[in-house]
């Protein structure tokens, strides 16, 4: 039975339609991502499963139970870290891992005893008994993942939990992550960075406008709709509009950006050389592997992060 | 391309004080509503009723200095609503400025100096409190008791016992981290002024002990300004004491808000 | 607390997890003791304010006033406005509570956004932080009681009905601010809550007997407020009648309508 099952799931605001029918399954255990740009309705989809907002149409599915009727029960079972942080301000950290706990009516000693473990857990317990306010971007987001641990969650859900952090951070983040994994906890994961989808993810699905536009493993996703490796050109800004035309039969594909132009090969040495045989001076050049980012350009003609 | 050459048209100050209008701006239908309504209530409730109780018994109005008490009330709350709009819009917004829209770290990161915010900012609140208390005087200028061309410079002396507030509470405010302690100045300094600072009845009521404390508070000082100029009578002499004292209260207030911002946009 | 019952919430937790309403706002209260924990010292002052206003009313007004006539005869002005008093002190600290403050955890904080993703639904949310202004509300009306008490103004034992009167004009008010605050778009648009207020404190009888008023009295019986003064002043006046019960119908029907529209308004702006 999956964790997460959903088949042509809805969800509209007025007129505006924000997931327009989406189907897919998250297996327990399962690391699994939403990937998309802002807008793609990766949050409202992530709230309809936190059984915060009802679904318009369409059958969602969690823990086998129906959120519009035990949504209670789900999240009794669930953790939660928003978007945003939403941390008690007039508590203390471990104050507010306690009360969070509480609100799930699990006994008070208890509480203390897993908020001082989970603190532990996130590298705060120094800072028990601080407020939240002075803490860094990072801390409170360690703290959200810590309050949203306090009743022992068999599903995670993380709403771009890295957004806004520094490189640093990010990284403290993910390695938890990796943890509470190893542990057994299923995650579900939005974020419109490629690199923490491709790092963290089993699974995941890319998102545009409301809907899954492809799915699988970020590596079979790769392989799937990109080429092995990419050849990103900076040009001149005085380059003709020809250039795409030009650069085709070097590549399998040929995108331009804004600001440079991405030519798609197996082999992004050899179309380099080719690119000079042709008498085109790039400004710089680089050759990389194909990552997300190409998929998401090539699935919808746009960037993930504008 | 050249150099962009600013040229300095406006004082600096009255763009702070600009900054403050278009912040409020929005709302200035409720606000001016506002102003209007709480000296309404007042004088229709307790001015008419309560001054029913009060004119029907014998040697009230001879302990109110022989006026009815809708006389003695109504230009006495042009001094209290000056003490309340000061000490609001010298709180809570300038908390505002400092800590959570940091509006002022904004404005002196331009050519703007502390002492344009300050200059700016004592403006606004004299503004703010000459509206609050042009409200008041329009109600009284509707009542014929209350009527006369007094009522023009009571409310400017009102709108100077404001500032005595204004400044008190800018400068405490300025040196705060939180807002926790302006609900205390509100209750322990602000209400009991209000309450025993002679509005209501003349502090000879009061126990003779707390008298000349009652004396030395600014609040008195502008109630027995406005209410001289308007319905009780003052000699020139009593009304540039009152004036005087007031002024250098503000003045007093007003350095020491030129120190406490300064230093407080500068560490 | 037994370990047993731990297990019993870790293993079980669909017998146990999903607490009740009652259950959930008990634990919206339990938020509330921790943060107030903190700041006793604001509640104790707010003690003071009280005295302050009976303080002025004894040395200021009584003087002026003298006697006020009631239909049960001449009553000390003190006597007679004190009850007033008590009972709009009552009504301010339910509507700041249930304004001010929740329009602050609402929009601010967003502490119920964090409450609703755990299994607490908007009903307990609204039950619990209304029992809350509830519990300071009767913490300060044992203190004004005391304040008038001491001060002579309190002449009957019945005065002590005063407090669960008290608690009606609460409940009533902080039911009906809770769901006007759901309303409330910005800071701007609590100008208007003194808006509503001021005038219920000046006219609803506060100051002077509802006969004063004339031809008008009609109006003043419109005001929430006044059904609230009405009885807290039966109570402390110790004038009993059958009559009393139609104020209690006034401010019961006020709290009833106030959760209703409060709960499902929360519901919509959280749970959309």
């Amino acid at each position: 039975m999956p964790v997460i099952a959903a088949r042509s799931v809805h969800k509209s605001f007025g007129e505006f339609e924000a997931v327009r029918g989406v189907d897919f399954e998250v297996a327990r255990g399962e690391f699994f991502g939403f990937l998309g740009p802002n807008g793609a309705g990766k949050s409202s989809l992530m709230r309809m499963i936190g059984c915060v907002s009802p679904v318009t149409s369409g059958e969602l599915r969690i823990f086998d139970l129906d959120p519009n009727v035990d949504g209670a029960a789900i999240r009794s079972r669930m953790g939660v870290v928003p978007q945003t942080d939403n941390l008690d301000q007039e508590l203390t950290l471990l104050e507010n891992l306690v009360m969070y706990g509480r609100y799930f009516d699990i006994p008070r000693r208890e509480c203390r005893d897993r908020a001082r473990e989970l603190l532990e857990f996130v590298q705060l317990a120094d800072r028990a008994d601080s407020r939240v306010e002075p803490l860094s971007g990072g801390m409170k987001r360690r703290l959200t993942i810590a309050r949203s641990l306090m009743n022992r969650p068999e599903l995670l859900l993380l709403d771009e939990p890295t957004t806004g952090l520094d490189p640093q951070a990010r990284h403290v983040l993910w390695e938890r992550l990796y943890r509470l994994k190893e542990q057994g906890v299923t995650l579900a994961l939005t974020t419109h960075y490629m690199d923490e989808a491709e790092q963290l993810c089993d699974r995941l699905v890319v998102m545009d406008r409301g809907r899954i536009v492809a799915e699988g493993t970020p590596r079979g996703l790769i392989v799937e709709h990109s080429t092995r490796e990419v050849l990103e050109l900076r040009l001149l800004s005085t380059t003709p509009d020809d250039i795409a035309e030009r650069l085709a039969p070097i590549g399998e594909r040929v995108e331009v950006l804004p600001d440079r132009v991405l030519v798609y090969a197996h082999d992004g040495e050899a179309a380099l050389a080719s690119v000079h045989q042709l008498g085109i001076e790039p400004l710089a050049s680089l050759v990389r592997r194909s990552s997300l980012e190409d998929v998401f350009l090539r699935l919808t003609g746009r960037s993930l992060v504008e | 391309m050249s150099a962009t050459v600013i040229r300095r048209s406006t004082p600096a100050s009255i763009r702070v004080w600009e900054a403050q209008v278009v912040t409020v701006w929005r709302a200035w239908k409720s606000s001016a509503l506002l102003s209007m309504l709480q000296p309404l209530v007042f004088l229709g409730g307790m001015g008419f009723g309560v001054g029913a109780l009060v004119d029907e018994r014998s040697g009230s109005t001879a302990a109110l200095g022989g006026l009815g008490y809708l006389a003695f009330l109504g230009p006495a709350l042009m001094a209290t609503t000056a003490m309340q709009t000061a000490t609001f819009e010298a709180s809570y917004p300038v908390m505002d400025g400092f800590k959570w829209r940091r509006a002022f770290e904004a404005m002196t990161a331009t050519p703007v100096a502390p002492r344009d915010v300050v200059n700016g900012m004592a403006l606004w609140w004299a503004s703010r409190i000459l509206l609050g208390v042009t409200g008041v005087a329009l109600v009284l200028a509707a009542i014929p008791t209350t009527r006369g061309w007094g009522l023009i410079p009571a409310a400017l002396g009102a709108t100077l016992c404001g500032m005595v507030f204004a400044t008190a509470m800018g400068a405490w405010a300025s040196t705060r981290e939180s807002e926790a302690s302006f609900a205390a100045v509100q209750r322990f300094i602000i209400i009991p002024l209000f309450l025993f600072g002679g509005a209501f009845y003349p502090v000879d009521s009061l126990p003779s002990a707390l008298r000349p404390v009652a004396w030395i508070t600014p609040l008195w000082h502008g109630v027995e300004l406005s209410r001289g100029l308007t319905t009780s009578g003052i000699t020139f002499a009593a009304a540039c004491g009152h004036l005087a004292y007031l002024a250098v209260l503000t003045a007093i207030g007003y350095i020491i808000c030129r120190i406490t911002f300064h230093r407080r946009l500068t560490r | 607390m037994s370990a047993t019952a731990v297990d019993d919430t870790i293993t079980a937790p669909a017998l146990r997890v999903v607490p009740g309403t009652l259950r959930g706002a008990g634990r919206m209260v339990e938020r509330s003791i921790l943060v107030y924990r903190r700041t006793w010292l604001i509640i104790v002052s707010g003690f003071f304010e009280p005295l302050f206003y009976l303080l002025s009313i004894r040395i200021g007004f009584g003087a002026l006033v003298g006697d006020v006539q009631t239909p049960n005869g001449p009553v000390d002005y003190a006597v007679f406005v004190a009850p007033a008093l008590m009972a709009s002190s009552a009504m301010n600290g339910a509507v700041y509570d249930s304004t001010m403050n929740i329009f602050f955890k609402l929009k601010h904080a967003r502490l119920y956004e964090t409450v609703l993703s755990t299994p607490l639904g908007p009903s307990a949310v609204a039950i619990g932080e209304i029992t809350w202004a509830l519990m300071r509300g009767v913490l300060y009306s044992v203190a004004f009681l005391g304040c008038m008490a001491a001060l002579g103004m309190v002449i009957s034992w019945w005065a002590l009905l005063a407090l669960p009167a008290c608690v009606l004009i609460g409940l009533a008010f902080a039911s009906a601010g809770m769901a006007v605050t759901t309303y409330m778009r910005g800071w701007n648009d609590f100008e208007f809550i003194p808006a509503a207020t001021l005038p219920m404190f000046v006219l609803s009888a506060t100051f002077y007997p509802v006969s004063s008023y004339g031809g008008l009295s009609w109006v003043v019986q419109l005001s929430p407020l006044y059904h609230g003064v009405a009885l807290v002043r039966a109570a402390c006046l110790g004038e009993g009648s059958w009559g009393l019960l139609g104020h209690v119908t006034v401010l019961a029907v006020m709290t009833v309508i106030g959760l209703r529209v409060a709960s499902r308004r929360i519901g919509t702006l959280l749970l959309t």
